[in-house]
């Protein structure tokens, strides 16, 4: 089996980054959404691990720790049909348009 | 569930000898690219767990599996790494991953 982007242990690796760094409201936000959506039972933990790793590569790659958080949560609520592509990107479009292209 | 050094649950008991299996198995698992066809040894028993292979694709994770910490020398996972005195690492592993070695 081929490993997965998310499976790196042992790899050659660069130097650990050890900086602290804040999080951004949005990643807090992002923690939150996650959270209820598990304590009302609609995602689990394993559903949300298994949306990241069968992401494109180059995409997962590309994204940032809660980036993936996100893109993996809306994986799952459009599989479970709780919300559409079309509102979610919908919505991204009206807040973009209100605040700004983030 | 989970504590106990040894529960009469699985096949494997606290010592056994096990190598890891290194099946293509699609979809979401839960054991290690580099810890499979590497051989170790039972070192607790946890109990049976939810199958996460079932949990991350939607299913209810029945029927639960037995789950183990595996030991393993660093040598023998790492290959050329060379530990310092009797430096091992330890993995959670389900049963249906593991064979007798």
């Amino acid at each position: 089996m081929p490993r997965g982007h998310h499976d790196l242990g042992g790899t050659p690796a660069g130097p650990i980054d050890r900086t602290e760094h804040q999080l951004d409201d949005w990643e807090i936000l992002a923690d939150a959404v996650n959270q209820a959506l598990g304590a009302k039972g609609i995602r689990r933990t394993d559903e949300l691990r298994r949306a990241r790793e069968q992401m494109d590569s180059g995409l997962y790659r590309a994204l940032s720790y809660y980036e993936r958080w996100i893109a993996s949560l809306e994986t799952i609520l459009i599989e479970k049909k709780i919300l559409t592509k079309e509102e979610i990107d919908r919505k991204v479009t009206a807040l973009e348009a209100k605040w700004g292209e983030p | 569930m989970g504590r106990a050094m040894s529960l009469a649950v699985g096949k494997y008991k606290a010592g056994d000898r096990v190598r890891v299996r290194t099946d293509d198995r699609p979809g979401h698992v839960r054991t290690p690219y580099y810890v499979r066809g590497k051989n170790g040894w039972v070192e607790r028993v946890y109990g049976e767990f939810l199958n996460p292979e079932s949990l991350g694709h939607g299913g209810d994770g029945l029927p639960q599996r037995p789950l183990y910490l595996v030991g393993f020398h660093q040598n023998e996972v790492w290959g050329e790494y060379r530990p310092l005195g009797r430096d091992k690492l330890f993995v959670d592993i389900f049963e249906h991953w593991l064979d007798p070695a």
